[in-house]
């Protein structure tokens, strides 16, 4: 009785600090991101020596694809949030739909993407053309590499939520399949700025 | 407005208008010094918000979110730095 009352008066537990997800996606996360980084400054270091050059090919960019993307990334990333945030609570029919509505965006950022390479490919633009294109080709085709790996582990996922392999009991696989997938939104956010718009 | 206290939901909504606030930046030609600082500083929030209510790291060990948050602060420095140099 008195334990009982003792336990009634102390507030819940504050909740762990927990990792999401396993260590090692969270290491291969880093590593990816650290690629990026050197990419990114070896842009912006480039342009600091070519500024006149780099501001007029930029203008040659779609800067509306650029955004359009970014918006189907940033939503992409919001519905496997909430893949996650289903599975915490059992829900198991919103997981693999909200996975395959991430996966949807993904595949709309892939045809975007291959319109404004149609584009550019298509007026004679390679990576040989100077150095701005360089840059612009390889940042974000590299880029969309990671996109297309994010899709195939979305794959994965809505097969094994479909199999309801995740929920409260264990959503780790999930979770760091989720956190490459916003990994790939997160670097297109630092990425569609600096290429397409910084002036 | 329940659906609002879902740092998810909350995290989505202001990435889109932050997105939307850098393209509108890109059609008016905005350019120089403040236009930088200012883009760099919306990439700088949305990629936050990316950190800590999408990857979900807000709750983490302080490491991680250190790390993550981190590497968001260097490559800014690092491209507000070139810019710098290239208004020189």
């Amino acid at each position: 009785m008195c334990a009982m009352t003792t336990a009634a008066l102390i507030p819940p537990e504050t909740p762990q600090k927990r990792l999401p997800g396993d260590l090692a996606i969270w290491f291969f996360i880093l590593a990816e991101m650290l690629a990026f980084a050197v990419f990114f400054a070896s842009y912006a270091f480039a342009r600091a020596r070519n500024v006149e050059m780099f501001n007029l090919y930029q203008q040659t960019l779609d800067r509306n694809a650029g955004a359009l993307n970014t918006f189907l990334l940033i939503t992409g990333s919001w519905f496997v949030v909430r893949a996650v945030q289903a599975a915490h609570r059992n829900d198991q029919k919103a997981i693999p739909r909200n996975i395959l509505l991430g996966f949807l965006c993904g595949g709309g950022f892939l045809v975007v993407k291959v319109f404004e390479y149609a584009a550019k490919f298509g007026a004679g633009i390679s990576m040989s053309t100077n150095t701005f294109y360089m840059f612009y080709i390889s940042l974000t085709f590299f880029h969309f590499m990671h996109v297309i790996l994010g899709m195939v582990i979305l794959t994965i996922l809505w097969v094994q939520a479909r199999k309801g392999v995740y929920g409260s009991h264990d959503a780790h696989g999930l979770e760091s399949g989720a956190a490459y997938w916003h990994m790939v939104d997160l670097l297109w956010i630092i990425l569609f700025p600096l290429v397409y718009v910084m002036r | 407005m329940n659906a609002l206290k879902n740092p998810a939901h909350r995290a989505w909504l202001v990435l889109l208008v932050a997105t939307s606030i850098t393209w509108y930046l890109g059609e008016v030609g905005a350019a120089g010094t403040l236009a930088i600082v200012a883009m760099l500083v919306i990439a700088f929030v949305k990629g936050r918000l990316v950190i800590l209510d999408f990857m979900e790291l807000r709750e983490a060990p302080r490491l991680w979110r250190a790390l993550l948050e981190g590497w968001l602060i260097l490559v800014s420095s690092l491209i507000l730095l070139a810019y710098w140099i290239s208004l020189k």
